[in-house]
C-alpha cells in the first residue's frame, strides 16, 4: 500500500495570547489517500480551519505547531519557510470560504489564475494566460475567453468559486484543502461546485480535505469522515459507516439522530450547552459538559479507539449503539 | 445614451460591462467639471514651463537700467522687476522651478514614503512601531518648519529644498500606506496570495500595491499643491532656487519691499501660485471623486 498524500500525526496548535495559551488543535491525527475525500466536519471553533491553516502553513506568526504533517511522504514542519512556501499553489493548494472577496479586485480572474502558474510552473505571461483560460474551460465556465478578462466585481459569486478552484488547481496539486467552499454560495450552485471538485479530483487524484458543517455535503461527497469537537478528534470512519451507526455523542447529536431510547431523544436532537472555553479546557472528555451519557470516568480522556474496523472512537462508553439498544 | 449627454436629473449613464476599473475612474473624471478644469490648467503650466525656452519673450536674467520697475505696457506684459528684468519670462522660468518642485519632491516622498509605510503595515510588531512613532513625530511638527529646518541643515539650493520637502512630506504616504496595507493584509485575497505560494514582498508589491493606487494618486495631487507653497516659501526665504535664477517665491521676496511703488512684482507670482494650487487641488477632489468605489452605487 502506498503511503498516504497527506498524514497527520498528533497535531497541535498553540497560540500564545494574553490571557493564557490558546490551543485550537490539540492532538489530531488523520490521512487522506490520493483521488479520495476526507471531510472534517465539527461546529464553528472547533479547530477545523486552523488544522487547515496548519497544513498550509499559513498560522499567523506566533503559533507554534507540534506533532508531523506529511504530504506524500514529505514532513511538512521539517522544511524552511521558503521550501514551505514552495509547495503552497504548487503541491498542494487551498480553496477558501468567501468567494465574494478571496479575488485580488484589481486584476482580471485570468490574470490571477495565470498567477500561479507563472509562481510554480515559470510559464510567460502570454502561456500562462493561455493555460488559465484552459483551467476556465476546465471548471465549467461559459465563455472562457471573455470571462478570463473580466474583473471579479463582474462575476457571480458561482463563478468566483470556480475560478477560486481553477487557481488551486492550476498546477495539479497533490492536496486540495477546500474551506467552507460552497457555505457563502447558494443551495443550487453549492451542489455544482462540490460536483465539479469531485469530478476535477477522479480525473487527476488529487486528495481532498473538504472542511464543513454541512452534513449533508459529507453524505453525498465525502468517503472519510473526521469529526472534530473542540480542538480533539471526537470520531474518525469511512463516510458510510459514520452514518449508518455513528458512536459518539457528539455525533449523535450532530446527526440530529434519534436513537432508541425514549427519554434522551429531545435532549440529543439539539446538543445542550455552549463549545468550551480553549483556555480552561475540561479535563478529560472535552464533551463531557454537555454529554447526556457522561461518567465519572469521562474526567479522563478517553483513547481513540476502534470499535469496527477503520471506525475510531474517542468516548468511554463506545459502542455506544449497542448500548443504546440494550436500554431499548 | 451617451455619458457626456447626463443631465441632472436623468440618471447617469449606466457603467458599460467589462469596464475595467481605470476607464471607468477616467469617464467620471471627464464629467467632473470643475476637476477638468482644474487639469486643464495644470496642463497648460506643465506646457509653458516645458517650453520655456521658445516662448519666453526675453531673458529672464538680463538686467537692464534703463527699465527699471516698469508697469506692465506692450512690451512687457508684467512689468519689469528691480533690476530691469521681464517679469513675464522670469515668471515663464520661474514655472518651471515651482512645477519641478512639486512634482519632484512629491515623486521622492512617495518612493520613500510607500515602500517603508507597505513594509509597517504588512510586518507588524516592532517594526511597525518604529516607523509609526518617527512618523508621527515627523507630522507633530508643522510641515513649513520642518522643511525650512531640513533645508537650512543641507544648505540653499533648488535641489536641497526639493529633498527637504520630500522628507517632509513623506510621512503622509507612510501612514496611509501603511493604513491600507494593514487593511488589505486582513482580507481573504491576500490570505488567498498567500495561498499560491506568493513571497511576501510580492505579496506587497504585486498585491497590495496595486489596490492602494487611487488613494496614493489622489494624495499625491494634494501634496504637490503643498509642496508648491513650500517651495515658494523655501525660495521667498531664500532657501529654495537660488539669484539671479528666477521662482515665484523669490520673486515675491523682492517684490515686497516695493509693494507700494510696483504692485505689479508681486501680483503675477501671488497670483501664478494661487491658481496652481488651486488647479491641484481640484484635480486632487476629482480624483478621489472618480476613483471612489463606492460612487456609482449611490
Amino acid at each position: 500500500m502506498s503511503p498516504p498524500m497527506l498524514e497527520l500525526t498528533q497535531v497541535s496548535v498553540e497560540f500564545p495570547t494574553d490571557r493564557g495559551r490558546l490551543r485550537p488543535v490539540d492532538g489530531i491525527s488523520f490521512r487522506v489517500e490520493a483521488g479520495k475525500t476526507l471531510a472534517v466536519v465539527g461546529e464553528s471553533g472547533c479547530g477545523k480551519s486552523v488544522t487547515a491553516l496548519a497544513v498550509m502553513g499559513l498560522l499567523p506568526q506566533g503559533a507554534e505547531i507540534g506533532g508531523g504533517i506529511r504530504l506524500d511522504g514529505e514532513e511538512l514542519l521539517a522544511l524552511t519557510p521558503d521550501q514551505r512556501r514552495a509547495r503552497r499553489g504548487g503541491a498542494m493548494a487551498m480553496v477558501f470560504q468567501e468567494p465574494m472577496t478571496s479575488l485580488n479586485p484589481a486584476f482580471t480572474a485570468g490574470e490571477q489564475v495565470a498567477e500561479a502558474l507563472r509562481l510554480h510552473q515559470g510559464l510567460a505571461p502570454d502561456a500562462a494566460f493561455a493555460r488559465a483560460v484552459e483551467m476556465f474551460a476546465r471548471v465549467r465556465i461559459p465563455e472562457p475567453e471573455r470571462r478570463a478578462r473580466n474583473y471579479p466585481h463582474q462575476l457571480s459569486g458561482g463563478m468566483r468559486q470556480r475560478v477560486m478552484i481553477a487557481m488551486a488547481l492550476a498546477c495539479r496539486p497533490r492536496l486540495l484543502i477546500a474551506d467552507e467552499p460552497t457555505t457563502a454560495l447558494d443551495v443550487t450552485v453549492q451542489a455544482q461546485i462540490l460536483a465539479l471538485i469531485d469530478e476535477l479530483k477522479t480525473e487527476s487524484g488529487t486528495a481532498v480535505v473538504l472542511i464543513t458543517h454541512d452534513l449533508g455535503v459529507v453524505a453525498d461527497h465525502a468517503d472519510e469522515v473526521v469529526v472534530m469537537y473542540a480542538g480533539r478528534v471526537a470520531e474518525r470512519a469511512p463516510a458510510a459507516s459514520l452514518f449508518a451507526r455513528p458512536q459518539h455523542p457528539y455525533t449523535i447529536g450532530l446527526l440530529g439522530a434519534a436513537p432508541r431510547l425514549e427519554g434522551g431523544v429531545a435532549r440529543l436532537a439539539s446538543i445542550e450547552g455552549t463549545v468550551p472555553d480553549l483556555l480552561h479546557p475540561p479535563p478529560g472528555c472535552r464533551f463531557a459538559p454537555r454529554c447526556p451519557f457522561a461518567l465519572d470516568r469521562c474526567a479522563q480522556q478517553p483513547p481513540l479507539a476502534a470499535i469496527l474496523p477503520g471506525h475510531d472512537v474517542a468516548c468511554w462508553r463506545a459502542p455506544l449503539d449497542t448500548l443504546l439498544e440494550a436500554a431499548a | 445614451m451617451s455619458a457626456t449627454a447626463a443631465s441632472p436629473a436623468a440618471p447617469a449613464a449606466p457603467p458599460a460591462r467589462g469596464e475595467s476599473p481605470t476607464r471607468r475612474a477616467i469617464r467620471r473624471f471627464v464629467r467632473h467639471r470643475l476637476a477638468l478644469a482644474g487639469f486643464i490648467v495644470v496642463l497648460a503650466f506643465v506646457l509653458v514651463a516645458a517650453l520655456a525656452p521658445w516662448i519666453a519673450p526675453y531673458d529672464p536674467i538680463a538686467t537692464s537700467w534703463s527699465r527699471i520697475r516698469k508697469p506692465p505696457s506692450e512690451l512687457f506684459w508684467f512689468g519689469t522687476d528691480e533690476n530691469g528684468r521681464d517679469v513675464l519670462s522670469r515668471m515663464i522660468w520661474g514655472a518651471r522651478a515651482s512645477l519641478m518642485a512639486g512634482v519632484i519632491s512629491v515623486l521622492g516622498a512617495v518612493l520613500l514614503g510607500v515602500p517603508v509605510g507597505l513594509l509597517a503595515g504588512l510586518a507588524g510588531g516592532w517594526v511597525d512601531a518604529v516607523i509609526s512613532r518617527i512618523a508621527d513625530a515627523m507630522l507633530s511638527i508643522p510641515f513649513l518648519i520642518l522643511a525650512i529646518a531640513l533645508a537650512a541643515f543641507l544648505g540653499p539650493a533648488l535641489e536641497n529644498a526639493m529633498l527637504a520637502i520630500a522628507i517632509t512630506a513623506s510621512p503622509v504616504f507612510v501612514r496611509l500606506s501603511r493604513g491600507m496595507a494593514l487593511d488589505a493584509k486582513s482580507t481573504d485575497w491576500v490570505e488567498a496570495a498567500r495561498s499560491l505560494g506568493n513571497p511576501p514582498w510580492r505579496t506587497a508589491f504585486v498585491h497590495v500595491l496595486p489596490n492602494i493606487v487611487p488613494p496614493l494618486l489622489v494624495q499625491s495631487t494634494l501634496s504637490i499643491a503643498e509642496a508648491i507653497i513650500a517651495e515658494a516659501s523655501l525660495s521667498f526665504l531664500g532657501l529654495g532656487q537660488q539669484p539671479p535664477a528666477p521662482s515665484w517665491g523669490s520673486m515675491l521676496n523682492s517684490a515686497q519691499r516695493f509693494l507700494e511703488t510696483a504692485p505689479w512684482l508681486a501680483i503675477a507670482p501671488g497670483a501664478a501660485i494661487f491658481v496652481v494650487v488651486l488647479a491641484f487641488n481640484l484635480m486632487g477632489d476629482g480624483l478621489r471623486d472618480a476613483l471612489d468605489p463606492r460612487a456609482d452605487r449611490r
